[in-house]
This record gives C-alpha cells, structure tokens and sequence, in this order.
C-alpha cells in the first residue's frame, strides 16, 4: 500500500495556492488524477517522482520516500515515468533506451512485444512517430519494474485513434505487470477504459475520490441522458431559435423557445439533456 | 620556395598548438561541471557566474594580461608559493603561458557548452534520473552525446582561439624560443625585423587553417542537424 500525504506552496498561474493531498492507493491499482489545469496534478506526479520537493510523507509498502527528515533522491525511487512529450534519449536507439535504465534483455524485448515494437529496437527516436515514440517511452517506464508507474498525460498529443490503439496496450500490460499506476487524463473515455478509481484535484485539494462511474456519469434522476457543451451561437428561424451547441469534437443544433433563448449566452457551458423518450442509437 | 618552406623554423606551430592541446584538456575538464552548472541552476548566483566567465571576451589582452601576470609573479602569495613548494616559475615560461590561455579562452569552452547543456530537453534528463542514473553517468551517457555540435564547436573554438592569440602571450610569456614563442607571436616579431617572407607564409598558414577548423565545424553541425531532425 502507498500512503501519500503531500503538503507544498504552488505559485499558479492566477494566483498563489496550496496543494494538500492525503489519500492512500492499494497495489495494483490504476488512479486516475484528473481535474482543470493549473489545479496541480502534474506537480503531484513531480513530487511523487522525486523531481521536486515537498512537506509530508511518502510511504511506499514501508519504504519511506519522503518524510520530515529526509527525501529521497529521485535515482532512489523505484519509479517508472511517462512524459507527454516523450523525452526519449535521441542519442540512442530503442532497445538501447530501455537497456539504459535497466540491462535486462528478456524484460524489454517481451515489452516490446506486448507494445508491437519488436521490429523497430533498432530504429532512433527521430525516425518514429508520436504514436511509437511513446510507446516506446511507456516501456522504457516499465524496466525499472517500478512499485509506482506515474503517466503525465501520456496520449493527450496523439490522435484518436493512436489514442485507443495505446490504450489498449496500456491496459495490456497493467494487467501483466499489475504496477500500480496514477495517470493525469482529461478524457472521460479514456479514464473510464484504463481506471477503477478516480481522483478529482481542484485548487490543489481532492475533491472527489471514488469509482469511475459514480464520478464521471453526468446523469441523475430523471434524465435519459445529458450532456456538457459549449454553446456557439443562436439563429432566429421564424417563430423559434436554433442553438447550435459543441460537444466535444461533435456540433448539434437544439430548437430552444424565446425564453430560454433570452437567458442564455453565447460561448456559456450548457447542460443538454433530455427526458422520458426513445432515442435511437445507429452506426 | 620549396628551399625557403624547408628551411624556415616551425617551432613556434609546434609550440602553439601544444599550448592550444594542453588549454582544450584542462578546460574541458574544469568547464564541463561549470557549464553544467550555470545551465541547471536558477541560483542568484548565476548572473555573476556568467558575467566573470564571459570577462575575458570584452576585456582588452593586455589588461588580462597584467592581472596575470601581477597574480602569478614570485612576488604573489600564488607564484611565490608554486615557487617555494615545487620551484616552478608561473611566468615567463610554458606553465605560465598554460594557466593564462585558460583563462583567456574560458568563454570559449564554457558557453557552448552551457547553451548546448541549455537546449536540451529537461525531460530527457529527469527520465535519466528517474531510471536511477546518477547526474555524472546523466551527463557523460545523455547530455553529452545529444550536443555534439555544442561540444565540437566548443572544442574546436577553444583550441583555434588559443592557437589564435596574442596579447596575453605577450604579456604573459613574452617570447622567448621554444618556450613561449608561439606562431602568432613569431609573426609580430617577423614584421618587426621586416622579414615580411616568413611573415606572409606564417599568416597564410594560419589563416588557411583557421578557416579549414572553422569551415569543418560548420559541415558537422550542418550534418548532424540534418540528420537529427533540428532546424535551428
């Protein structure tokens, strides 16, 4: 079990404010850290590494990382790390970038395997793409067999359907290696696939903790379902106004009547949602 | 001509590119840690660091010179001591003229270097530490192989500006053959007595020199961008 109960001044942005976490993870569990940005996730997943400094106390199965009197070196933790950005060693090619962390072969060309790359460990990271680049980077994070495997927003610079693939290969080998993992994401879909927690950080404090879909389900009561999105523009058509709203990467139009026009304003997030009827689902 | 090139005495080319081999060595070795250093550190320091580093771009020679020389005399604590423990003279001798082309070409070792140190990628290095990689190993196996043009040019401006230099040897060394007479000064001694011959094939060597080092350097850099990808 890992105990993590971190104190540190933050100096956002806006404004100056105080990131306060106390919460525990079980092995083997996969978290997802998700909140706005600036509410501090990535600079938790950097104290966790050792990249910065903190008060409070890091308790890993016993093993004491950080506490009043010491902090242990970041080349101390066992810690597997997976930027956004990849942060591949360009000087060297990929299996050399996972036999520098560790020299164990067996463990990265089965890595490789799982990740489909084994036709690549000699290819340098400037001839890859974004999508393998971090695929290798995820496995380079694996060969230290970390006790903590800590993703920065990992898929957030890929497409979507790079996204999915490594996704899936992600969940692949979590269940092989069963790490415990604590991934930044802002992606509904992708924390529902990956996590069975989730950890809402706001202004520096948790303020939410719980199961995946207790958290991210927009739905309550009555509602058939709902949506978020941004509201772009209302059209008068005759009698009625058409609104045209984004959700997500999707444009829908809704009629709204001349009250609800007049209360509502242009660039607003607005809840869509409906009620007691049948829609359809088609693909 | 071939009689003349023959008979003409090349001991100063020897002498200064021994004093240019020596000065690279030494400053690698005391520039890399300070160049390392400046490019990690968000210390106060670091302003005053890099102006004293940068000194010996803007001072004049000779005032650098004379420092050194003031510095490095037997009258000094430095020269006296060296003098007393090891009776090795700092001045008016190779030693001397050693520790002063270091700090002349100082600059020219450490900011490449720094700035080389500078564009890396943060993240590259943080992931070397978090694989457990000590900063030492850090640097040799990750930051270095990913500046070469940093560090060739580095090397290459070092040894070329030491070989390249004039008033601080003057001062420092004055010439005296085979110890401190090197190319740059045996030229201005050339002129001096009107020997414009040996004078014109002097220059001409260096020069033409000057601008194969230089020219080779700018192939490399232009090589390795290509192949890695970078447009800058």
């Amino acid at each position: 079990m890992i105990h993590i109960a971190i104190q540190k001044a933050l100096h956002g942005v806006d404004a100056d404010m105080q990131l306060d976490v106390d919460f525990k993870i079980e092995a083997g569990e996969f978290i997802a850290l998700t909140g706005q940005s600036g509410s501090g996730k990535s600079t938790l997943l950097r104290i966790l590494a050792g990249l910065e400094e903190a008060q409070g106390e890091i308790d890993v199965s016993g093993e004491s990382w950080l506490s009043q009197t010491k902090q242990l070196p970041a080349q101390k933790r066992r810690i597997g790390f997976v930027f956004q950005d990849y942060a591949l060693f360009e000087n060297m090619n990929v299996l050399e970038n996972l036999l520098f962390i560790a020299n164990d072969k067996t463990l990265a060309l089965r890595l490789l395997e799982i990740t489909g790359l084994s036709e690549f460990t000699k290819r340098y990271p400037n001839t890859l793409s974004g999508g393998q680049k971090q695929r290798v980077s995820i496995c380079r994070a694996m060969m230290r067999r970390p006790a903590l495997l800590l993703l920065d927003e990992p898929l957030s610079a890929l497409d979507p359907a790079m996204r999915s693939k490594l996704q899936t290969e992600i969940l692949m080998l979590h269940r092989e290696f069963e790490t415990t993992t604590i991934m930044v994401s802002h992606d509904p879909s992708e924390i529902f696939k990956l996590a069975s927690r989730v950890l809402v950080l706001n202004n520096g404090k948790l303020i939410q903790d719980g199961d995946v879909k207790d958290i991210l389900l927009k739905t309550n009561g009555s509602q058939k379902f709902s949506f978020n999105g941004e509201l772009l523009e209302i059209q008068k058509v005759d009698a009625i106004f058409v609104a045209t709203i984004a959700i997500g990467q999707q444009l829908v139009e809704v009629v709204l009547s001349p009250q609800e026009a007049k209360n509502l304003n242009i660039g607003e997030i607005v809840k869509l949602s409906t009620k007691a009827f049948q829609p359809t689902l088609s693909s | 001509m071939l009689n003349t090139l023959l008979e003409m005495d090349f001991s100063p080319f020897v002498l200064s590119f021994k004093l240019a081999s020596i000065t690279v060595i030494i400053l690698f070795i005391v520039s890399l840690p300070l160049a390392w250093y400046l490019s990690q550190t968000k210390s106060k320091l670091k302003p005053f660091l890099e102006a004293i580093t940068a000194l010996p771009l803007v001072l004049p020679p000779s005032v650098l010179g004379f420092y050194i020389l003031v510095a490095l005399s037997q009258n000094s604590p430095l020269g006296s001591f060296f003098k007393e423990t090891f009776d090795i003279n700092l001045v008016f001798n190779f030693t001397g003229l050693v520790v002063a082309s270091c700090f002349y070409s100082l600059p020219f070792m450490v900011q490449p270097l720094q700035s080389g140190f500078e564009s890396i990628n943060k993240n590259m290095i943080e992931a070397s530490y978090i694989g457990g990689k000590s900063k030492i190993e850090t640097i040799f196996r990750v930051a270095l192989p990913n500046i070469k043009p940093s560090l060739l040019t580095a090397l290459i401006v070092t040894f070329a500006h030491t070989v390249g230099e004039f008033g601080v040897v003057l001062m420092v060394g004055g010439s005296i053959p085979g110890e401190t007479k090197v190319a740059s000064v045996a030229i201005y001694e050339m002129v001096e007595v009107l020997d414009y011959k040996a004078a014109h094939i002097y220059s001409a060597i260096m020069l033409i020199l000057s601008f194969i080092v230089l020219l080779s350097v700018y192939i490399f850099n232009a090589k390795h961008n290509k192949k890695f990808g970078f447009t800058k």
